[in-house]
């Protein structure tokens, strides 16, 4: 009898222990250092419930990413890099085959955390910011700064004032100010606007404005002083309300102050008021909420009462909408990785790096997620990590952003060119051999 | 020449913006000997709290959020909620401190910050926020047209405001019986103590001011760059201010604040172009170091002599 006990109780906790097991590889774990306290939580608050939201989406309506349910964790950075660096340690052992991708959103925490994701094989997703070079994959094969760079943003954003001038040819003799914040940010954007400058000759006025930046009185009269045809805005936080309000201060019209995608959201217009009226800005992502993803995340996520915003206002804002952006790539990240590694199965670090290396969200794939026109179509490759490098320009019409152009290309050949040369040295610093790409599968 | 002229005034009308920061410290420090870490906050915390209670007032009164009736309500419960802040960390976290060292009590006030700024966030949400004063940032067209000097409508009045906030605290200084116990107070605890000065009343009554002038510090620098966390970094710009103008003095701070403003934007625009720009943030610093070796206590400080 007591031998039967034993042998129907050996085989209940192994029943328990199959299911328990079962119901584990049915899920996905995604790492989520986030920010929602701290001097950029107005952001963070935006960017994460947007991507958590599209997450609980792929959830409640089909039931996770073939039949795998996403489960996340966040951990709290308030932006700041050691914290971040022990959300990373903190989050990577996390489910059952680990923290499947890394998106710090901060260029500090992926610089800090670089090399540990290569040692740790946790491929780390840089959405518009982090390291530019890193978007050559031959040397960063765990690093993927998708879409767009700062390079190829600066470099569209100089394609824009071409257009609006009638030809790159008008921009010879032309004059244009960079106004940048004066850290290893703002100072990306050097390098690519001198290049630029000696291509289409026209001349760069570099001023730099000082964290945080809410003070610019002296850098608005030398602007007046110089009389630049264009402004570009190479913000973050409170530099960029405070620029706008400056720009309306000194009589610069807001349709030539043209921001980058960290100065073009609601937080940066709002505060601004009636001063941020025809101010323009570069980005990856729209802002709007008529677009069916975001149309489903209302009925299927906050229908249920399950959403993360809690004004639910910011639902289709910049941040909001860069969020959901994140959602998209992580998910169809897994969705491309278990084609190959099994449909329904949770994935490891490596698997996903794959997945990632090997998207492709087309027009067809975009419509079919609901996002035409939300984000450009995109395609990864094993040397190329970034995609497309395209930005849409939207204007503030004093109450929302409103798209003013299509996607504009950038100088794909002279970026390409420079993220080359830039990884090359990184490679030879640090003795890596880059990847042969024909040779990868 | 006209160009120096414009940078002058532009420079001296920021340091006034500075000097209304400035002046919050100055008033804790005359009363208690310390340095108050957390006056970046309560800026934050004021301006917050009386934009979430216009919104607040708008949404469940159905007022008109940009009316005058709004307005002053929230400005209202705004003071009131700078009272209740100021009684209670004069109850949790100065009273339990009474006579221990004066760096004790600024460590307190760094924690203080931390609690505030959370608060804040807690409280109101994270949002940035616009604040229209109803006053308009932009150059007075006279000047503008005869000239060629832009003088901002919105830095005019800021100045008015500070100038006014000043001659207010200097009368409360000098010529009422709780200017002088404060004063008292200032110089030593324990005697002012002994001689029946309520200590802990008049720690309530510098507080509730100094989140007086926290708030209209915040309703203006918020309504130049929005209601938002950087509000707490308007306490960076006061520092040097105060090392300049001295700790304990009201028109200290006003003066600090002018030679401060006007000082960092010439610099950034003579000197700036020759080091790479951007130096608008260290130069006050260095001018307030360079100042402290000449004269330690500040220009209208108080100086201080210990009998050995």
């Amino acid at each position: 009898m007591k031998l039967k006990q034993t042998v129907l109780l050996g085989a209940a906790m192994a029943g328990l222990l199959a299911s328990s097991v079962t119901s584990a590889a049915e899920e996905q774990f995604i790492g989520l250092p986030s920010y929602r306290v701290g001097p950029y939580a107005a952001g963070g608050v935006g960017i994460f419930g947007g991507w958590i939201d599209y997450m609980q989406l792929i959830n409640e309506r089909d039931g996770g990413v073939n039949g795998v349910k996403l489960t996340w964790e966040e951990c709290e950075t308030e932006y700041n890099n050691a914290r971040g660096v022990e959300c990373y340690e903190r989050l990577k052992k996390k489910g059952s085959t680990g923290n499947t991708l890394f998106q710090p959103v901060s260029t500090g925490i992926t610089y800090s955390v670089l090399e540990k994701v290569a040692q740790d094989k946790i491929p780390m997703v840089t959405i518009g910011y982090g390291r530019t070079d890193a978007a050559d994959g031959r040397v960063f094969p765990w690093v993927f700064p998708m879409i767009t760079t700062y390079w190829s943003q600066a470099s569209a954003i100089v394609n824009y004032m071409g257009q609006k001038e009638g030809g790159m040819d008008k921009l010879k003799g032309k004059k244009i100010g960079l106004l940048y914040h004066d850290s290893a940010y703002g100072k990306e954007s050097h390098a690519i606007m001198d290049k630029l400058a000696a291509k289409h000759g026209f001349e760069v006025i570099k001023i730099a404005v000082a964290h945080p930046g809410n003070e610019q009185q002296s850098q608005w009269l030398q602007i007046r002083q110089a009389k630049p045809d264009y402004v570009v805005l190479w913000g973050w936080g409170v530099m960029n309300p405070t620029a706008i309000k400056a720009a309306a201060k000194t009589g610069y019209p807001r349709e030539k102050l043209i921001g980058v995608w960290w100065s073009g959201a609601e937080e940066d217009t709002v505060p601004a008021g009636a001063a941020a009226k025809g101010f323009v800005a570069a980005g990856f992502n729209v802002a709007g909420a008529n677009y069916p993803v975001v149309a489903d995340i209302k009925k299927h996520v906050y229908g249920k009462d399950k959403g993360n915003m809690e004004d639910k206002s910011r639902i289709g804002s910049v941040y909001y909408n860069r969020g959901v952006v994140h959602g998209i790539i992580t998910v169809e990240g897994i969705r491309k990785a278990q084609e190959k590694f099994g449909k329904g199965k949770s994935l490891t670090g490596e698997q996903m790096r794959w997945g990632l290396e090997n998207l492709n969200l087309d027009d067809a794939r975009l419509k079919a997620l609901g996002a035409t026109g939300f984000m450009p179509p995109l395609k990864i490759t094993c040397a190329d990590h970034e995609g497309p490098g395209k930005v849409k320009f939207q204007q503030w019409d004093g109450t929302q952003w409103k798209a003013i152009t299509d996607w504009v290309e950038s100088d794909r050949p002279l970026v390409r060119g420079m993220i080359e040369e830039s990884a090359a040295a990184y490679a030879k610093e640090k003795g890596i051999k880059p990847r042969d790409c024909s040779k990868e599968s | 020449m006209q160009f120096f002229i414009e940078v002058l005034i532009g420079g001296l009308l920021s340091g006034v913006m500075y000097a209304l920061v400035a002046l919050g410290f100055v008033l804790i420090y005359k009363a208690s000997g310390v340095f108050n870490f957390a006056q970046g906050a309560m800026v934050f915390f004021a301006a917050l709290t009386f934009v979430g209670f216009k919104e607040m007032l708008a949404k469940h009164l159905g007022m008109d959020i940009d009316g005058s009736m709004v307005f002053w309500l929230a400005f209202l419960l705004a003071f009131i909620s700078m009272i209740v802040l100021g009684i209670a960390t004069e109850r949790i976290v100065l009273r339990p401190l009474v006579n221990q060292p004066h760096i004790t009590l600024f460590m307190a006030t760094i924690g203080l910050t931390y609690v505030i700024e959370g608060l804040a966030q807690m409280a109101w949400g994270a949002n940035v926020r616009g604040l229209d004063l109803g006053i308009v940032d932009e150059p007075i067209a006279w000047l503008m047209d005869n000239y060629e000097i832009g003088v901002s409508k919105f830095d005019l009045f800021a100045a008015g405001v500070a100038a006014s906030l000043v001659a207010l605290l200097a009368l409360l200084f000098q010529y009422t019986k709780v200017g002088r116990a404060l004063r008292a107070v200032a110089d030593d605890h324990q005697a002012a103590l002994s001689i029946g000065i309520p200590l802990q009343t008049i720690w309530r009554v510098v507080w509730a001011v100094a989140g007086f002038v926290a708030l209209v510090a915040g309703m203006i620098w918020g309504a130049r760059n929005g209601v938002q966390f950087a509000l707490t970094f308007t306490a960076l710009k006061a520092l040097p201010v105060l090392i300049l103008g001295g700790f304990t003095s009201v028109p200290g701070a006003i003066v600090g604040g002018l030679i401060i403003g006007a000082s960092e934007k010439l610099a950034e625009v003579y000197v700036g172009p020759f080091v790479g720009g951007g130096i608008e943030g260290w130069f006050p610093y260095m001018l307030a170091l360079a100042f402290l070796l000449v004269r330690p206590e500040g220009l209208f400080g108080e100086k201080h002599i210990d009998r050995v």
